[in-house]
């Protein structure tokens, strides 16, 4: 009887410390919730509040109506669901040949592909840029490309050890009935390692959708902005306009968040099966 | 039936590899090699065939100069506290998770909520709740904690500004590592805790000889990730100081980097800077890698 209320003690115990830390992640979300209802004269009021006296939907109604919002919007989503879609193809294409196939030099090939890992991609901002300019890719497609580019290595790696996972009977039996390679790969591999295509899409759907150097100087048309852009833009232009900011900003963060909880529920699951464990 | 062949998947393993391995080409190792060249000329990126071949030069004026070395230290000295948090705190908010706790979706959900959060939005978030007059923190710190006198200006300050972005990086970082760490938790063998607690082990001990050793790869990993995403910082550091403010002291070595290729436009300063950093980033994680090998051997 001690020792069950000692462990229902402990319990409780870490359930209040749970709470606390919850407390702190969520307070600057809680406080960008809240400011962006309050009315302007409030912003900078003395002591801020985190649950303001009045409320108001101005802040979204002249923020999401100006500045073209909704196009940077749809930007941002067509270049985020596009880069998506291809980083998952590319990398498991290329996980698929490194959990799977057999050929001299497929290791080397594996370690230079992971040097993309080391290599920050901010650093590559400057012959990219070259590289686009000289392509004529100051454009949606020059993002795409570099970001899926970005996100290979890593994509990739964590791929290669889910599809290791994949039992290789199930195999045995496609070649058998004749499937190559190709029926292996999207009948077999693809299927079975959902839960690691699912951390793919949350990593790069997260990454391109946020992305902000190398969108800052590859798009210098305004009307092609994504949202990262505008906001930064926007804040700098309106430096004390914080409720409308917010607005954009938590408008901006809904498509990240119904995504992660899409896919979540594969989530650690995922991870747990990658090539973490060395 | 069953006849092992010494065979080769040449054709299908080409055309698998073969998108990959373009973009990688054009946007990756291209632009790595062009890059390297650059870091040589005093490079005119209107007239490239105008550049000047300068050798090291680029190398050396970035080494030599004062700005660039504070950028260093300022990136060293981020890159050091936030992982040491973040690993510590990624794993006793794991080690918490890892139980058999009510409502341990919503937690897992909610440590993980500042992750998926865009850095140019709590960057500006964070300026915000630090600002000089009305802040938040000012205001929690000043009035109701009463441990500061008077309302501290962050971001004026060559010293505090790194206050707000060392701890923006903590709050954002802490649930990835969380998430990885528990991954790892969840690998570890449940029988081994049992026969620990048949022996008369407590959680202490558990932790320590059979957590612990356990998680070294995972760690390592963490590690390794997360000093390049230290090393590599850019965003809040551009965004909190507009790139170096006050005085050039506060940039991250890529906000220099940006700053001197896209600002005075030397892009062949700026490549020398980014080849410092890939170098030291690259022999960096050379050693961990080294150590984790050492870890599962």
């Amino acid at each position: 009887m001690n020792r069950k209320t000692q462990q229902n003690f402990e319990k409780v115990l870490k359930l209040i410390i749970l709470t606390l830390g919850l407390g702190l992640v969520l307070l600057p979300i809680w406080y960008m919730i809240v400011t962006s209802f309050k009315p302007q004269t409030m912003i900078f009021e003395l002591p801020p509040r985190l649950w303001p006296q009045t409320w108001t939907l101005k802040n979204y109604i002249v923020a999401l109506g100006k500045d073209k919002f909704g196009l940077y919007f749809m930007n941002s989503a067509k270049v985020a669901i596009i880069s998506t879609l291809l980083t998952v193809l590319v990398s498991s294409m290329l996980a698929f040949v490194f959990a799977r196939l057999r050929f001299r030099g497929k290791e080397t090939l594996f370690y230079i592909f992971l040097l993309g890992m080391m290599v920050p991609p901010v650093m590559l901002i400057i012959p990219q840029f070259i590289v686009a300019k000289w392509l004529n890719l100051f454009n949606h497609t020059g993002l795409i490309l570099v970001y899926t580019t970005m996100n290979i290595s890593m994509q990739t790696f964590l791929l290669r050890g889910i599809f290791e996972n994949v039992p290789r009977d199930l195999e045995e039996a496609a070649l058998i009935d004749g499937g190559g390679p190709w029926t292996i790969f999207w009948r077999i591999i693809l299927p079975l390692s959902w839960h690691g295509i699912s951390v793919v899409i949350i990593n790069t759907f997260l990454y391109s959708w946020e992305e902000f150097a190398w969108a800052n100087v590859a798009i210098k048309n305004s009307s092609q902005r994504t949202l990262p852009i505008a906001i930064a833009l926007f804040q700098s232009e309106h430096l004390t306009e914080w409720g409308q900011v917010f607005a954009a900003s938590l408008v901006a963060l809904v498509p990240v968040l119904i995504i992660f909880i899409i896919f979540q529920r594969h989530f650690v699951q995922g991870i747990s099966t990658t090539g973490l464990k060395g | 039936m069953h006849t092992k062949r010494h065979y080769s998947d040449l054709i299908p393993a080409i055309i698998f590899l073969l998108p990959g391995l373009v973009l990688f080409a054009l946007f990756f190792v291209g632009p790595m090699m062009y890059s390297l060249r650059i870091s040589f000329f005093e490079w005119k990126i209107v007239h490239p065939e105008q550049s000047i071949f300068v050798g090291f030069e680029n190398y050396r004026r970035a080494l030599s100069d004062p700005i660039f070395q504070r950028a260093v230290l300022n990136t060293l000295a981020y890159t050091v506290i936030t992982v040491a948090v973040k690993m510590i705190l990624g794993l006793c908010v794991a080690l918490l998770l890892n139980q058999q706790l009510p409502g341990q979706t919503f937690f897992r959900v909610a440590y993980y909520l500042p992750v998926i959060t865009s850095w140019v939005i709590v960057s500006l978030l964070f300026e915000y709740m630090f600002n000089g007059q009305a802040g938040l923190v000012n205001y929690i710190l000043k009035d109701f904690l009463r441990i500061i006198p008077k309302d501290i200006i962050w971001f004026a300050d060559e010293y505090l500004t790194l206050v707000p972005i060392i701890l923006l990086d903590i709050w954002k970082g802490v649930g990835w590592a969380a998430i990885i760490f528990l991954a790892g938790l969840q690998a570890i063998p449940a029988e081994l805790y049992e026969a620990a607690r048949v022996d008369g082990a407590d959680s202490a001990t558990q932790l320590r000889y059979i957590t612990w050793p356990l998680l070294g790869p995972t760690t390592i990993f963490l590690v390794v990730v997360l000093v390049i995403g230290g090393l590599n910082a850019y965003v809040p550091f551009q965004l909190m100081t507009n790139g170096g403010d006050p005085l050039d002291l506060t940039h991250s070595v890529l906000t220099l980097m940006y700053e001197a290729t896209f600002g005075r436009i030397d892009f062949g300063y700026g490549a020398a800077i980014s080849y410092l950093l890939t170098g030291f980033v690259f022999i960096v994680s050379l050693v961990e890698l080294r150590l984790m090998k050492q870890q599962a051997a």
